[in-house]
């Protein structure tokens, strides 16, 4: 078992791991924070995302040893300092962006790098840039338009054409 | 001007709070003091002769505290199967021994021979992978036609693969076989309904407890209906009586029905929790669910449609295998039967059908229902071999539907069904309108402009929900009830709560059942809450799956509510000094008829609780009701979806470009939520068109075993849907008049897709492609076009 010691959410934090355990296992098991889920062993699914020095990055293909001082970002962390939904947050919730929730917290994480990269993308790039967050329940069709409400663009127009 | 509360209201979730915030609380979320971690030993081959396990190396690595095989369960019992189909011959079906864990045999792979318990979940892992298994590998049974043709026997004690040769309506058979044989035209179509992995995202986990100071065992997991869970293992598994038995699903990601079950990893963390006296927690990896959630669909069929000269239906004829896999899963062999069997009259006056299914044991993971379950497999082979006949008979295929659309009703079909609304040919206008079918040929010209292949693929569906009268099911089988609980608990101030035995996993229910009684009281929603999910704290219910949640659930909700304000009006005449039959509830207020003597809902509450002033000779104080309901019927949404794809004809590849989907749901709670459901169903049909498949290769091993091969769909394969259910005829025998919406973009969308890349093909003059199996990957489709 060996220290390691990162900032999370804001609030630095440490602990013992393996060399073999994921930052997910370290967040979830170790911290508590099981906002950020597990939904496949692949590196597929995207459920858990998180933002690890501003980037999208899925917790479970990244080994918590390697992030020795980064700054990490969890859903637990996304919303307003008073505790109201961020601006994704609400429009997920707006659009009926989810329904079972368990790939939320990682299609939020995402769609906030995305719009961090792009703020106004158009329907084809959320569309792309989600493909690495899969959701068995929506059809992606009302999370593609939270993602666009969120950017500030007209999503009735865009969802009719 | 939309509603902006209660039935009928786009009401924003109230359940989105804690999942957008990483504040749910699923099963593995859930950690107990002093915890170990279960890591399951599986089969790596298809089929095998156990010769030994070897448990001593991984007794003894660190961490680990117990290493269970087959002899630990031997006074245990098998997991029960939950519906007893009777064959053409009057004959119960075979019915096999499923031990929790493998016992002689192991008959597919991820079956289950060990569990190694352990401090770490790690430790557990590690210990797993050093466990001996001396296992005979046997050939393995993996194709239905050669399973009851005298291959390897999955069950050697049963003598036979064929689980049953069931017959529907046996009694039609030779008159069928008679209006077949003199029919003016007959349409064959052969096709496979392709085997799908449910994947719900969240993968299944169990967490056993055991206090034994009180004796109470609990088990937490990931389940569409705790409550059958605590039925089937407590009764016919474990032992454990009912009183002494709880079983808790909280949030859960997700289930489509793979979460129905009742599976053997649930018996078995709870029955080492027993055994060790701490809770013993197993969660499942992907590639875990891949070979141990059960399975769906899988038929292979032959279907053969009559006409006349003017295209009117004579008569239906099929023949389909239906895989079970190596086991009976809890509701297994009532899918291809009562759930598929007797749709097949779909939205048509067809006056003969016969329906001829063969259940068939193979090496593979165990097939149980997948949202629609036998509906969607009932709907794919009548559409499709529908658009095939107008193609033959060179008819439009949405004049040949209309032509034989169901227009009178309640309507009784040929095979057993009494269906009591629906309105096909309004439903199909409107499909017109929100699909722009008159737009398709510019559209069509825009596609080959670009060198695409465009078609338009249009059906109808019908499904039977609301699943279903307990007398009936008893009748063609099921080992259980199907009615509905809920309890309504009006609190002294006025709150009230309902504990419901329907269980959302994604549907909602903690806002659209705060929808109805908020309606039915005239309190605002805010002061309903919604408790699911917990045998401790809800009555005796069955979950939820078939799109039963409102129409069953909702049912009994609104039925114990009704009693709740019956007695409410008592205590207000009392309160008001008036006759009880004068007294009126609006918004929140009773008053006796034309007057203006009135007392608020709170004031009556209280005085409920607080009964000083009440009459209690004739009532007892308290407000708290509790009501089953067990359905007159089944209900019967439809609707009639169309698809338009590209096809390009260079690679094959398949491109969904629009997709509409009109719907009759009967009355609907909240739109937005109802339209959600669509758009996941239509999601999955797409996927099971395109991308999806379950595949074996020869020696029964799982090639699409994680999601770098078994393609779900994502973001950019599916387009914005349009979806309109505002063509509504409400059921008549239930009390909000619904009729469901969970699986129907599920059932429906698979048809239009395959229509539609036919079209495409057609048009561009190949003509001699008249099917293609799903999935329709651009290598199927290209192949297709090289003839």
């Amino acid at each position: 078992m060996t220290q390691v010691s990162m900032t999370v959410n804001g609030r630095a934090v440490s602990g013992e791991v393996e060399g073999r355990t994921l930052l997910v296992q370290f967040l979830r098991e170790g911290l508590g924070l099981t906002g950020t889920h597990v939904g496949c062993d692949t590196s597929q699914c995207g459920a858990c995302v998180v933002h690890v020095d501003g980037k999208a990055v899925k917790a479970c293909a990244v080994f918590a040893l390697d992030l020795q001082g980064a700054e990490v970002r969890t859903i637990e962390g996304m919303a307003n300092a008073d505790g109201s939904l961020s601006v994704i947050q609400q429009a997920f919730q707006d659009h009926h962006g989810l329904q079972c929730g368990f790939c939320t917290p990682g299609m939020v994480m995402s769609a906030a790098a995305l719009l961090a990269e792009n703020p106004k993308p158009s329907e084809a790039e959320v569309r792309k840039y989600l493909e690495g967050n899969l959701c068995r329940c929506t059809g992606y069709h009302n999370i593609v338009k939270a993602v666009l409400a969120a950017s500030g663009q007209d999503v009735a127009a865009i969802a009719a054409e | 001007m939309p509603k902006d509360h209660g039935i009928g209201a786009s009401q924003k979730r109230r359940e989105d709070l804690r999942f957008l915030t990483g504040r749910g609380r699923y099963t593995d979320d859930i950690n107990l003091p002093g915890q170990l971690y279960a890591a399951f030993v599986r089969s790596t081959v298809a089929h095998g002769r156990i010769n030994a396990v070897d448990t001593a190396t991984a007794a003894a690595m660190p961490g680990v505290v117990r290493v269970f095989t087959a002899a630990d369960f031997a006074a245990v019992g098998g997991l029960p199967c939950g519906w007893q189909v009777t064959d053409r011959h009057g004959k119960p079906m075979l019915e096999p021994k499923h031990p929790v864990l493998a016992e002689g045999k192991v008959r597919h792979v991820g079956d289950p021979i060990a569990l190694v318990v352990a401090e770490t979940a790690e430790q557990a892992r590690d210990a797993a992978e050093a466990v001996i298994l001396d296992i005979a590998e046997l050939p393995p049974v993996l194709d239905m036609k050669a399973a009851v043709a005298g291959g390897p026997l999955v069950h050697d004690e049963l003598g036979s693969n064929l689980c049953y040769d069931w017959g529907f309506v046996e009694e039609n058979r030779e008159a069928v076989d008679a209006a077949i044989r003199s029919a003016h035209h007959v349409t064959t179509l052969e096709l496979v309904n392709n085997r799908l992995v449910p994947n719900a995202m969240e993968p299944r986990c169990a967490v056993g407890d055991y206090n034994p100071a009180t004796d109470e065992t609990t088990l937490y997991t990931t389940s569409q209906n705790p409550h059958v869970i605590r039925l089937l293992m407590g009764a016919f598994v474990l032992g454990v009586p009912e009183h002494k038995l709880r079983v808790v699903a909280p949030d859960v990601g997700g289930g489509f029905g793979s979460k129905i079950y009742h599976y053997a990893e649930e018996a078995a963390v709870t029955f080492a929790a027993r055994a060790l006296r701490r809770p013993v927690k197993w969660t499942a990896s992907r590639s875990e669910s891949f070979i141990t959630d059960a399975q769906g669909r899988d038929h292979v069929t032959k279907i053969e449609l009559a006409l006349d000269r003017e295209g009117h239906f004579l008569a239906v004829r099929t023949e389909t295998y239906a895989n079970m896999g190596a086991y009976l899963s809890t509701f297994a062999p009532c899918i291809p039967t009562w759930l598929h069997g007797t749709l097949m009259a779909g939205n048509y006056r067809t006056p003969l059908i016969y329906v001829n299914v063969k259940a068939v044991f193979t090496n593979t993971v165990p097939v149980d229902a997948y949202r629609g379950a036998g509906r969607p497999e009932a709907t794919f082979q009548l559409e499709r071999v529908i658009d095939k006949a107008a193609r033959e008979l060179g008819m439009d295929p949405i004049e040949l539907r209309r032509r034989n659309f169901i227009t009178e009703f309640p309507y009784q079909t040929p095979v057993a069904l009494v269906y009591d609304t629906g309105n096909y040919h309004a439903t199909m206008d409107r499909l017109a309108e929100i699909a722009d079918l008159a737009g398709f040929e510019k559209r069509r010209q825009e596609s080959a402009a670009k060198g695409l292949l465009r078609g338009l693929g249009v059906n109808c569906y019908i499904e039977a929900c609301g699943i279903a009268p307990s007398n009936l099911v008893g009748q063609l089988g099921a080992r259980a009830g199907l009615y509905e609980s809920a309890t309504v608990r009006v609190n002294a101030t006025g709150g009230v709560v309902v504990m419901t035995g329907s269980h959302s996993h994604g549907q909602g229910h903690e806002t659209t059942f705060a929808q109805v009684i908020a309606e039915m009281i005239g309190i605002p929603e805010s002061q309903v809450e919604i408790v699911h999910g917990d045998t401790a704290n809800t009555p005796m219910g069955m979950g939820t799956y078939g799109s039963r949640s409102i129409a069953v659930g909702g049912s009994a909700m609104v039925r114990a509510a009704s009693k709740i304000i019956a007695k409410a009006k008592k205590i207000a005449a009392h309160l008001l000094e008036a006759s009880d039959s004068d007294i009126e509830l609006k918004d929140g207020k009773f008053t006796v008829a034309g007057t203006d003597k009135s007392v608020d809902w709170g004031s009556v509450c209280l005085a409920a609780y607080v009964p000083h002033n009440y009459p209690l000779a004739d009532l007892e104080p308290g407000l708290e009701e509790t009501a089953f309901y067990d359905p007159a019927n089944f209900t019967f949404p439809s609707g009639a979806y169309a698809c338009e794809v590209e096809v390009d004809p260079e690679t094959g590849k398949v491109t969904v470009a629009r997709f509409a989907a009109a719907d009759d749901f009967g009355n609907v709670i909240n739109p937005m939520i109802v339209d959600g459901q669509v758009h996941g169903g239509i999601a999955q049909g797409i996927g099971q068109a395109l991308l999806e498949t379950c595949a074996y290769d020869e020696n029964g091993q799982l090639v699409t075993g994680s999601y770098m091969d078994y393609a779900m769909p994502r973001a950019d394969d599916v387009p914005f849907y349009a979806v309109d259910h505002s063509c509504a005829t409400p059921c008549t025998h239930n009390p909000l008049g619904v009729k469901g919406c969970g699986e129907a973009g599920a059932i429906g969308s698979p048809p239009a897709v395959v229509n539609a890349v036919i079209d495409a093909l057609q048009r561009a003059g190949h003509t001699h492609v008249t099917h293609i199996d799903m999935p329709l990957s651009p290598a199927r489709v290209w192949a297709a076009m090289q003839h």
